[in-house]
Formats: C-alpha cells, sequence, structure tokens
C-alpha cells in the first residue's frame, strides 16, 4: 500500500515481488528499533483510524480555487507542466482516472494534473484523489481533505464515484512512486488490481493518466523494501518501502518522510481515450484481462513520451 | 490586472462586428483558445454563454462565460459566471480614412489575491499580451484575406 501523495485501492492485491535480498540478515540489527517503533506507533495508528472514514464534504471548492495562483505558478514555472487530452475525460459522469506515478514523497505530477483538471471542468466539479492513510494524518492531511483527497480503500473509492466525482488513483502507490530514476519508463503496479475491481462494482469508465518527469525531480536509488520489512514498517504502517534517494537538500534522503526540493523536471502528462469495461470486455470482465489491457496502454504511452524527451530534466 | 491591444482592419465595422461575434469562429482567430463553446439556447446576442477556455502556461484556464452587454455593431462584453474572473470586450469603431479600429479588453483577476495572486496575475499577462497581439493579427488577415479573395 502507498506512502505516496496518493494511492491504491488494490487491498489485498498482489505484492511487490522480492529481488532477491535476507530481510533477516538486518533484522536482528533492527529488532530494537522495531520494538521502539511498536511501542510509539499505537497512538499514531489510533489517529490513523480516526481519519479514515472519507468525509466527501470536507472538499472546499472555494478553498481550492484561491488556492490555484501559487498551483499554478508551481506547475507553469517550475515544472513547465504539459497536459495534453484533457477533453477526453468524460464530462458528465463518475470517471476513474488510473495514473502512473512518480516523484517520491513529493508528487509533482499529482500537482501538474490537478492544476489541470480544477482549471478544465473548474473547482465545481467534484474530484476526489485517493491518498495513503500516514499522508492523511500528517500535517498536510487536513489541507488535502480540503482539496477532496480521502484516504485510499475501496469503501472510499465506492463512495466518492457514488457521488458523482471523478476519482484519481494511482495503483502503484509507495511502490511505483520510489522506483528507481533509471526505472523513469515503467509502468510499474506492482500488479494490484484493485482498482479494476472497483471500476466494475461501480461501472463507471477507467481513464488512463500517464505522466513522465517526476522520476527526475531526484536521484531514487532504491525501494529499500527490504528495509522496511526488516523494521516491521509494513506491519505498522503499511509501508512497503523505504526509499532511498539522492535528493535535495538532504544529499541521502532515507525514507522521504520530511520530503525533498523537487528538481525543475518537465513533468509531461498524457490523458488518453476513456475505457468502457463492459462494452470492451463483455458482461463478466476478466480483472487480469482488464489489468493487462490497461497497463499495456499505459506503458505504450509512457514509451512514447519517454522518446520524445531529449535529455533528463530539462525534457 | 487589465490588458487592451488595438489593430486598424480594412473592412467594415459590420463585417468586423459579425466575425467577432461570431462564436464558430473563436477558435479559428483567438490565440490560445482550446474550447469556446456555446453553453444553453442562444449562441449570440445578450444573455449568450459559452464556456471558454484559454492556454495560458501550464493549464487551460478560463469557465462560463455570459454576454452581459450587446450593441451593434460597436460593443460586445461578457463577464465570467464561473471559472477565473474575467470581463471581456470587443469595442469597433469606424476609422476616417475606412475601416475599423478593433480593441480587445480584458481583465481577470484571481480568487483569494495575496501575494501569489499578484505574482500569477503579472505572469500570467506576459503570455495573454503576446496571445492576444497574435489573435488581432489573425483577425486582420482572416478578415483582409477574405475580402481580397471575395
Amino acid at each position: 500500500m502507498p506512502a505516496s501523495r496518493t494511492g491504491t485501492v488494490a487491498e489485498g492485491a498482489g505484492e511487490p515481488s522480492s529481488n532477491g535480498g535476507d530481510p533477516s540478515r538486518v533484522a536482528g540489527a533492527a529488532r530494537r528499533g522495531r520494538s521502539l517503533l511498536g511501542a510509539v506507533a499505537g497512538p499514531v495508528l489510533e489517529r490513523i483510524q480516526d481519519r479514515l472514514a472519507a468525509d466527501l464534504d470536507d472538499r472546499d471548492p472555494d478553498y481550492i480555487r484561491e488556492n490555484l495562483p501559487w498551483v499554478w505558478l508551481l506547475s507553469s514555472l517550475w515544472f513547465r507542466g504539459e497536459v495534453r487530452g484533457m477533453g477526453r475525460i468524460p464530462e458528465d459522469r463518475p470517471v476513474l482516472l488510473v495514473g502512473n506515478h512518480s516523484g517520491g514523497n513529493i508528487t509533482p505530477d499529482t500537482l501538474v494534473f490537478t492544476l489541470a483538471f480544477c482549471t478544465y471542468f473548474g473547482v465545481e466539479r467534484r474530484f476526489h484523489q485517493l491518498a495513503h492513510n500516514l499522508v492523511l494524518s500528517s500535517p498536510i492531511g487536513p489541507l488535502l481533505r480540503r482539496y477532496g483527497t480521502v484516504a485510499a480503500s475501496p469503501q472510499n473509492a465506492r463512495k466518492a464515484l457514488e457521488a458523482g466525482a471523478a476519482v484519481l488513483v494511482y495503483p502503484g502507490g509507495d511502490w511505483e512512486v520510489h522506483r528507481p530514476s533509471w526505472q523513469s519508463g515503467k509502468v510499474d503496479f506492482a500488479g494490484r488490481r484493485g482498482f479494476v475491481r472497483l471500476a466494475l462494482e461501480a461501472d463507471v469508465p477507467i481513464v488512463p493518466v500517464v505522466s513522465i518527469g517526476g522520476q527526475e525531480t531526484a536521484l531514487f536509488l532504491s525501494h529499500g523494501e527490504h528495509l522496511s520489512r526488516a523494521l516491521g514498517l509494513d506491519r505498522l504502517f503499511r509501508l512497503k518501502v523505504l526509499p532511498i534517494s539522492v535528493a535535495l537538500p538532504w544529499i541521502v534522503n532515507v525514507g522521504d518522510f520530511l520530503g525533498h526540493l523537487p528538481l525543475p523536471s518537465k513533468i509531461t502528462i498524457q490523458v488518453l481515450e476513456p475505457i468502457e469495461l463492459t462494452e470492451r470486455f463483455g458482461r463478466d470482465p476478466d480483472v487480469d484481462e482488464v489489468y493487462e489491457h490497461v497497463t499495456e496502454l499505459m506503458q505504450a504511452t509512457l514509451d512514447e513520451l519517454a522518446a520524445e524527451r531529449r535529455l533528463p530534466v530539462i525534457g | 490586472m487589465r490588458i487592451e491591444q488595438s489593430i486598424e482592419v480594412d473592412a467594415p465595422r459590420p463585417v468586423v462586428w459579425d466575425y467577432v461575434t461570431d462564436p464558430a469562429n473563436n477558435l479559428e482567430f483567438m490565440h490560445g483558445a482550446t474550447r469556446w463553446e456555446v453553453a444553453g439556447g442562444i449562441d449570440r446576442g445578450l444573455g449568450a454563454r459559452y464556456r471558454v477556455l484559454l492556454h495560458i502556461g501550464s493549464a487551460d484556464v478560463g469557465g462560463l462565460i455570459e454576454v452581459v452587454e450587446w450593441s451593434p455593431p460597436g460593443d460586445m462584453a461578457w463577464s465570467s459566471v464561473t471559472g477565473i474572473d474575467q470581463r471581456g470586450r470587443w469595442r469597433l469603431r469606424d476609422l476616417p480614412q475606412g475601416g475599423t479600429r478593433v480593441t480587445f479588453r480584458f481583465a481577470y483577476g484571481v480568487a483569494g489575491g495575496g501575494l501569489w495572486g499578484l505574482i500569477s496575475e503579472r505572469v500570467a499577462a506576459r503570455w495573454l499580451r503576446s496571445d492576444f497581439r497574435r489573435t488581432l493579427e489573425n483577425l486582420k488577415r482572416a478578415l483582409e484575406g477574405d475580402r481580397t479573395l471575395a
């Protein structure tokens, strides 16, 4: 499950595969740290549980509108954002927007796309983003809720879709967002198929949203999944990763808990045509088949976007 | 923030009026416009509404606008209903030597104000001035070209 700005609804979905390391090698050294983590985790988890339920009414269109200027400045001048194909998003019905995710815990793709959505359709249109529990429990959680961010769970996503909203989900979540920078051109949902089941249950189209550039805002080196498991972070906080990167201003950045100063990498986002699942795959679609179709489409688009880039960061 | 730009077009005022007030032409000559759709029952005249987007920086910015002044063949003004606060005006006047002086005015403000609002208004103005200049040049080219062809 993700630790990034936005997250996954793929409960029970396949886990990221191990790359062959032995977690027991570091488990002993981490045992004392893990017991300490366990002691402090209780109150934190209680706080998280309190904030899990989706209150869609926390979304505040006036607040979003008043904050668009600085988001626009950041998106236009720092990230030189370019969003293509917004007109493909159905205007008058709920829709599940499925994106690939990049940029560590500072996710410029979300910022650029949220701005594009709010200016294109207006802040009046309901738009919710799914985020990891830890993000919503952090000090910025209350601010994100006013943007329409809710905790990533199938229940919350269904509730938002039933309310007629456009819902943005990043199935790859914390796994994908911390992938090494040299895998920038790879869509990696880690087998999480929850988004397909959600779209089928809610009978809404999937609109793939493919972005590139976020993984060039720092030098991401490793997911750190073995370290996370050894420290018990996966059990305590649903954190599958403890990423390691080279990023400003920390230089060596472990965890990315405080975020980082992103390099001004050009962010390009391509919105694809909506996929009507029952229309395309029949009345009882196979989840695996839909998953493969969506990820293949997104990967092909990401390949095209990668081919357009001449230089890292510059774009 | 208010931007005003003018150009002289070698075409009669009624011809210019018909061209600039026809919503079907806006995507043709308005540089940076990515959407200009009729929203509602009236396609031109007082009370006509349009869903309008202009590409500024990294986003398509705009919203729903409504025509609030309609004085053919001289003045047409609109005001925003939703989206970014804006007011626009086409102002057409006869030139003594023949032809029409076309003036385009656009005033806008961002919600919330504050430092970020001030900065973003000024940064956007740089893009908008350039877009509006090209808009007027497109208009001149379309109208003078059409007349030549006719």
